[in-house]
């Protein structure tokens, strides 16, 4: 896991490499600017991007609230419906044979061609947070599954043995799913959980995204690629870059957030998680 | 001559067909008396494995009976202690929790289990890690856990599959020494399963010989009374006689086949 490379206990060198590399492509694309005399509207220095940031603060600080409220929001939804229907679905074979199907479909087919289908049926934010939340939701619910799925043979037979209620009757055998399922395939489920959760993340930005750009023509959107689409349309080409680093920010913290997650859930016994000793 | 105790657990003519068309045992008998130390030795896939799920009643045998004559109840799981080959413990969960688990499952809650998951601990000498979790002990250490989960119900009966198979000798020595230890400390009965005629003539008290698939038991062989073995018992002469005897029952069974 590339958080490891991030923790205090992992080689500086990792850190400070990719800053360097980052400062002096930085400062070529700066010196190329300046040397080259290239047009703002074509491409802007970094430094006329920088300024138009804290210039466009106000208007970029509210895109930004914007896109952010669509990609947590749609991301939460994705988890709590994906891992209530990995549960469900896990709990009876019966829930399990008659809607899966229908999950694979959804992920199979582009979701995000349906952006423009959905902008007609909803509301503009609805639209969009519709959007963020289905190309997130899949990969919650096939890698919760999947977790679920994996617990040690053996160690349900040990349920079996101990924990499996002697009567056989419909509501005691749910209630031993039920305990079966806390005791060993939630935890069991937690590391795939986790890394269906860091797709997620990326994805639900992705979909909203790609859901703001399609409303972007209709005109009322406010959230960071309106803001592209918008710059572009009136050649405010520092703009545009600005709302691209905001975007690649956000990217970048989402990732970070859910890697510290994974990190810290998973760091006293999981293989993903480990440091590895020197 | 006084009349001989009943089972503890008594398997009669038990066949058992898997659901792919596998006979696993036919006409499979053997009854454990208490305080036994019963060894199931045969070759890879003769159904020793199956012998065991079906006297825990995790499978039931397609033919025959498994009954338990001493007892009237007929819910015999709480008094069975299981260990697999695998050591097969939670890696989210510390090595206490781990201990834990069939209490737990029983209703037991953390506060009310804690002396007994200490003494399984204390049994198995692992005191000192019961907060570590799987990931950081060796193998042996490992199976130990496995073993003191097994205890945390006082099982009458310690059903073990193959537990030390995966282990090096040295370690599996010790462990050996520690089963015997506390199966004299718990008055416990055992059933373990083995493929190794060394390993079931130190352990011993009665040595089950089984046929390949499908298996029956083809020859018992007294071993030594159970309880903790001296220093000298495994360069003895009685062990190897013992060692020698298994061996010679199972080059009978391969020499047989061969005709």
């Amino acid at each position: 896991m590339a958080f490891a490379s991030m923790s205090p206990y992992g080689n500086p060198l990792k850190l400070v490499l990719p800053l360097i590399v980052f400062a002096a492509a930085v400062a070529a694309w700066e010196a190329v600017v300046h040397i080259e005399g290239i047009a703002p509207y074509i491409l802007p220095a970094p430094s006329l991007v920088a300024r138009t940031l804290v210039a466009d603060w106000p208007l970029l600080s509210r895109s930004l609230l914007t896109t952010l409220g669509t990609t947590i929001t749609g991301l939460v939804l994705a988890v709590l419906g994906g891992v209530l229907l990995a549960t469900l679905l896990s709990l009876s074979k019966i829930v399990e044979y008659s809607l899966y199907p229908f999950a694979v479909v959804l992920q199979v087919t582009p979701v995000i061609a349906i952006a423009p289908l959905l902008l007609i049926y909803m509301p503009q934010d609805a639209a969009v947070l519709a959007c963020a939340w289905l190309v997130a939701f899949f990969p919650v619910l096939s890698n919760t599954m999947l977790g679920l799925q994996s617990v040690d043979r053996n160690l349900m037979e040990l349920f079996e043995l101990y924990g499996a209620p002697a009567s056989q009757s419909a509501s005691a055998r749910l209630r031993a799913r039920l305990k079966a399922l806390w005791y060993l395939r939630r935890p069991a489920a937690l590391p795939a959980f986790l890394a269906g959760l860091r797709i997620a993340g990326g994805l639900s930005l992705i979909g909203a995204v790609v859901a703001e750009m399609a409303a972007g023509s209709a005109g009322a959107g406010s959230g960071l690629a309106y803001r592209i689409i918008e710059s572009q349309y009136r050649l405010n080409i520092p703009r545009l870059f600005a709302a691209l680093v905001l975007l690649a920010l956000t990217g970048i913290a989402l990732f970070v957030v859910l890697a510290a997650l994974n990190h810290v859930l998973l760091r006293r016994w999981h293989e993903s998680a480990l440091q590895r000793e020197v | 001559m006084t009349q001989p105790p009943p089972a503890l657990v008594s398997v009669r003519d038990v066949t058992k067909v898997f659901s792919n068309g596998v006979t696993a045992l036919a006409g499979f008998d053997l009854d454990v008396f208490a305080g036994e130390f019963v060894s199931l030795l045969g070759p890879s896939g003769c159904g020793k494995s199956t012998v065991l799920r079906l006297i825990a009643g995790l499978a039931q045998p397609t033919e025959g009976i498994v009954s338990w004559p001493g007892s009237t109840d007929d819910d015999h799981r709480g008094e069975i202690g299981f260990v697999f080959q695998d050591p097969t413990l939670m890696p989210w969960a510390t090595v206490a929790d781990n201990v834990w688990l069939p209490l737990r499952l029983r209703g037991v809650s953390r506060h009310d289990a804690r002396d007994r998951i200490a003494e399984s601990l204390a049994l198995v000498g692992l005191s000192d890690f019961a907060k570590a979790y799987p990931r950081e002990l060796s193998g042996g250490m490992r199976m130990r856990v496995s073993i003191a989960r097994a205890l945390s119900l006082k099982p009458r009966l310690l059903l073990m599959d193959e537990p030390f198979a995966a282990l090096d000798e040295i370690a599996r020595f010790r462990l050996n020494d520690d089963l015997l230890r506390l199966q004299n400390d718990l008055r416990c009965t055992v059933v373990f399963v083995t493929h190794s005629v060394y390993e079931s003539a130190y352990l011993s008290s009665r040595i089950a010989v089984m046929s390949p698939r499908p298996g029956r038991i083809i020859a018992e062989i007294e071993g030594e009374t159970p309880g903790p073995r001296t220093k000298e018992f495994r360069t003895s002469s009685r062990y190897a006689a013992l060692c020698a005897q298994i061996s010679q029952v199972l080059l009978d069974q391969t020499a047989a086949e061969r005709l």
